[in-house]
């Protein structure tokens, strides 16, 4: 399960990873940065990454962006978390500017639509795939696998159910669930 | 696009096209705020955005905000980049293409530069000092929480499918693109073709 881990070499190696990485997130990139930082280029495993996506998901701003901008901060500084946001925004922006101008001629179009339908079901499963890959991961939490089940099964009852706004959800359930670890911890 | 704007101000007559620089400087202000406000992302403060581009100063149409949001979520990318597609749209209303590229931009950087800065310095605070208790139980605790909070976005984002009864093709698409994802290493891309594959043959 556990692969060697080897982190970046350079802020040119995060621009480029961030920016095929970003080239591939149609409907978002949440949906491909696990796949790509962890499965893919090693730079982490499964449990650094979901420490780094904590951090990411609580602070304000994009996820993705926030996440970008850790990584890059923590091996080059300044440099890299400015090598990795660009190469987060600028190819995608550009892109989408073309696609801006593209879509107000052709946006219309019924194979444009149906292809746009089939593309955002198919990111919807690859968020679920993330999250469903993250699951072994918790195995070595100090929370215990049924105190696990039971956060993330109110989270989920919550947040896809009930539709409850995600920021009270996240601190809510959050600030219970960081107590009873700090307990645990103490042990 | 001078078509489609053609268009749109056909249908709302309310648009305001010209824009002066202490509405410029206002627009930024807000996006600055905006900014330390998105925790989960700028798609929580999209109501907030709505009410000042298209109620309050009628920057934008109501069909050129959705539109946007749209357009970016489909294009690959991250999707905060609808702030820019909105900058884009404001500055093409307001009558120039070279406007609308640095609208495009500023927008975007206001956008990102609160909240990104208070990333940058969390990382490294919590890098300095992960040896803490505290910061052991925080990264600990919200573990299974943005697990789930993940295969929920998910979820929501299936939820668009429409209804199961109806849309099922899609649903299934959903459905075995994450066991695809999950329990094999087929590329992400191959996944994402196929689907648009199918949708542009109206299969789905």
């Amino acid at each position: 399960m556990t692969v060697s881990v080897s982190p970046p070499r350079s802020p040119g190696d995060l621009f480029i990873c961030f920016t095929l990485t970003a080239l591939q997130g149609f409907g978002g990139v949440m949906a491909v940065i696990q796949n790509e930082l962890v499965e893919r280029r090693h730079w982490m495993t499964h449990e650094e990454f979901i420490e780094d996506w904590a951090v990411a998901q609580i602070s304000p701003g994009p996820n993705v962006v926030n996440l970008a901008l850790m990584i890059g901060t923590r091996y080059f500084g300044l440099r890299g978390a400015l090598a990795a946001l660009a190469g987060l925004i600028t190819a995608p922006l550009i892109l989408l500017l073309i696609l801006a101008l593209a879509y107000a001629r052709w946006g219309a179009q019924p194979a444009v639509v149906g292809a746009l339908r089939g593309m955002g079901a198919v990111a919807a499963g690859l968020i679920i795939a993330a999250g469903l890959r993250l699951l072994g991961a918790l195995r070595s939490n100090p929370l215990g696998m049924a105190m696990c089940a039971a956060l993330g099964g109110a989270c989920f009852v919550a947040v896809a159910l009930l539709r409850w706004p995600q920021p009270y959800v996240l601190f809510g359930l959050g600030a219970v669930a960081c107590t009873i670890a700090y307990r645990r911890l103490s042990a | 696009m001078y078509h489609r704007l053609q268009a749109i101000e056909r249908v709302n007559e309310m648009i305001v096209p010209v824009i002066g620089w202490a509405d410029w400087v206002q627009l930024l202000a807000h996006y600055l705020v905006f900014s330390l406000i998105s925790v989960g992302g700028a798609i929580t403060v999209l109501p907030e955005m709505h009410r000042l581009l298209v109620v309050s100063q009628h920057w934008l149409s109501d069909a050129q905000f959705s539109a946007s949001v749209a357009l970016a979520q489909a294009s690959p990318g991250p999707n905060i980049l609808f702030v820019a597609l909105m900058g884009w749209n404001i500055g093409l209303n307001a009558g120039s293409t070279w406007l609308a590229l640095v609208a495009a931009i500023l927008c975007l950087v206001s956008v990102l530069l609160p909240s990104s800065v208070l990333a940058v310095l969390a990382a490294r605070w919590g890098h300095h000092n992960r040896e803490r208790r505290a910061v052991r139980a925080f990264k600990q605790g919200m573990s299974p929480i943005v697990v789930s909070l993940l295969i929920a976005t998910g979820w929501i984002l299936a939820s668009a499918n429409g209804d199961p009864a109806r849309d099922w093709p899609l649903w299934a698409v959903t459905a075995v693109s994450a066991l695809v994802v999950w329990r094999t290493k087929v590329h992400l891309l191959w996944l994402l073709a196929l689907g648009a594959l199918l949708g542009a043959a109206g299969l789905l």
